[in-house]
């Protein structure tokens, strides 16, 4: 289990000069499965998430995706950091969704997905542009392909967001709180999306405040607070029958 | 005179089903706007009557204006502020993105540059640059050698006074533009897999553009006035040919109006130019693009032949 480890993250801290974010952080993320990360914000979770992809740099401890060290070689027991072209490389498989969408905003929406495909992994354009189209109906955005995303809404704009993910076809999709700046009905839409790519077995780590999804969808559940794994464990034990106080007080509040 | 066209409502929204009667009120009188039409026209018909009694010939205007000297220093203008500005962008940019990487050297060298031909005056500087002969005799680059009095021609002199100085404005410009665009952009490309070329080429520097062009519109038309400055370094120009002429047929000042008519047109072209360039990379920041100033005539000459009333 431990050996093919989607994401393996061994005694991880990371500081922000004097602010020690995350102080050791030891979990696993098995392939195919869902992993949700919850805690107040301040808790280190979103630091966590970007660490995954080197967006952060890891102040100490280790941490593997898909058996690889993250932004570092090992050789013999030393470590050498990465190119930043090496680091593009890997990142090419991991998918990343912001809290506040980022799309590109002076290109349309089919534009957004199909960039990273043609540039990165050169492929043709006409290749790029069907599978595009593609992602846009999974999203069920296929009318929206020519709109800027100012003419979008930020569900739109956040599935819009998801497809160009997908559009790299990653083996692990990081979301970082992707509906906490969507207006409340919009929310489903985009949780519609994620439940569709996890019943697909794509896996994914998601930082989140949308308990009810992590409840239904999620296959593990992480409680962090203060830079620390507090408890841990499937979401539908840790959400009914959390075992810490901080964690009991965490989730009166929010359920 | 634009004060009722101002109310004409958006042309495309379609019209509700059920249309209610339009609304027919007597608009709003703005009589402060003919007060202020008034006095302004009263004001600037003084300073017309003042100049056209002043003792200027103001016949050797338009006998100078399409002189062949003139017509050939305006062109000189055009060149030099063209070939100065190319230096001064590509230049600007290099230096922007030495000062914003991560490498210690190239931001330092970046830094002492703007430091020096920011902190100097340009005129001193077209002097320096004009004066090198006393530093260098020679000039040896393998595959070309010469006296350098035949080397640093004036054309070359004021190329490199004007085009290097406006490097150092053009670099802080387009720092400013880098620095606008919000750093999720880079975080998304660099999620992406994009290299930091292409995330700099694909995404932050299309949108830092429209940081950039409306301050760099601004440096254009400010440098075709700077060519004047050139005069001094011998390169015969438009502010220099207007000068000539003046000395020889007895006319300075009048020539001094001739040159500053020219520089206007000039200017207001360039003008025109600057808004199409900034139309073009508004794309995707607002949800329409502004009316072309076509358009607006356009719609200006529409809403006038509508009956009044309509307009609400």
């Amino acid at each position: 289990m431990s050996a093919n480890a989607m994401v393996k993250a061994e005694g991880v801290h990371k500081s922000f000069g004097p602010v020690e974010v995350l102080k050791g952080i030891d979990l696993e993320v098995a392939p195919r499965e869902v992993f949700c990360l919850i805690g107040p914000s301040g808790s280190g979770k979103s630091t966590f998430l970007r660490c995954i992809n080197h967006l952060e740099k890891v102040n100490a401890g280790r941490l593997y995706v898909d058996g690889e060290l993250v932004g570092y070689r090992q050789k013999g027991d030393k470590l050498y950091e990465l190119k930043d072209s090496e680091v593009a490389v890997k990142r090419r498989d991991i998918g990343m969704v912001f809290q506040r969408f980022n799309l590109f905003p002076h290109m349309t929406a089919i534009a957004n997905i199909v960039e990273a495909p043609i540039q990165v992994k050169r492929e043709s354009k006409a290749v790029a542009l069907a599978r595009a189209e593609q992602l846009l109906d999974r999203v069920g955005l296929a009318d929206k392909a020519d709109s800027y995303p100012s003419q979008l809404s930020g569900g739109q704009q956040q599935r819009v967001a998801i497809a160009r993910a997908l559009a790299m076809e990653p083996k692990l999709m990081l979301f970082d709180e992707p509906t906490s700046a969507l207006d409340p009905e919009l929310v489903g839409d985009v949780l519609d999306v994620m439940r569709g790519l996890a019943e697909d077995g794509m896996t994914m780590v998601v930082v989140t405040h949308e308990m009810g999804f992590a409840r239904e969808v999620g296959d593990a559940l992480v409680f962090m607070d203060d830079g620390v794994v507090v408890e841990s464990g499937h979401p539908r034990d840790v959400l009914t029958n959390p075992q810490h106080d901080r964690t009991k007080s965490f989730l009166s509040k929010v359920l | 005179m634009t004060v009722d066209i101002e109310k004409t409502g958006p042309d495309d929204t379609p019209p509700p089903p059920t249309q209610p009667e339009a609304i027919k009120a007597i608009p709003v009188r703005h009589y402060g706007r003919y007060v202020a039409a008034v006095v302004a026209i009263g004001l600037f018909a003084l300073i017309v009557y003042a100049f056209s009694q002043g003792k200027i010939n103001w016949g050797a205007i338009p006998d100078y204006f399409f002189d062949d000297r003139i017509v050939d220093g305006a062109w000189k203008t055009l060149v030099l502020t063209f070939w100065s500005m190319v230096i001064g962008i590509g230049g600007g940019i290099i230096l922007a993105v030495m000062r914003l990487s991560k490498n210690p050297v190239t931001s330092s060298i970046a830094w002492f540059y703007i430091w020096f031909f920011r902190g100097t005056p340009v005129l001193v500087q077209l002097f320096v640059w004009f004066n090198l002969g006393l530093v260098f005799e020679t000039i040896n680059l393998g595959f070309y050698q010469d006296e350098w009095s035949d080397f640093m021609t004036p054309m070359l002199t004021a190329l490199l006074g004007l085009g290097l100085n406006e490097a150092a404005y053009m670099a802080e410009i387009c720092r400013a533009g880098l620095l606008s665009v919000d750093e999720g952009q880079s975080e998304a490309s660099h999620a992406l897999g994009m290299s930091q070329g292409k995330t700099l080429r694909r995404v932050v520097i299309p949108q830092a553009m429209r940081v950039i062009v409306p301050p760099t519109g601004n440096e254009v038309i400010n440098m075709l006035k700077t060519t004047s400055l050139v005069a001094a370094v011998q390169f015969t120009e438009l502010f220099r040919q207007a000068q000539n002429i003046g000395q020889s047929s007895g006319a300075p000042v009048e020539m001094y109006f001739l040159a500053a008519s020219w520089y206007l047109v000039m200017t207001s072209i360039l003008s025109v130019g600057q808004y199409y360039l900034e139309r073009h990379y508004a794309r995707g920041s607002s949800r329409s693009l502004p009316p072309t100033p076509f358009q607006k005539i356009k719609s200006t000459v529409f809403s006038v032949r509508r009956p009044k009333g309509v307009t609400a």
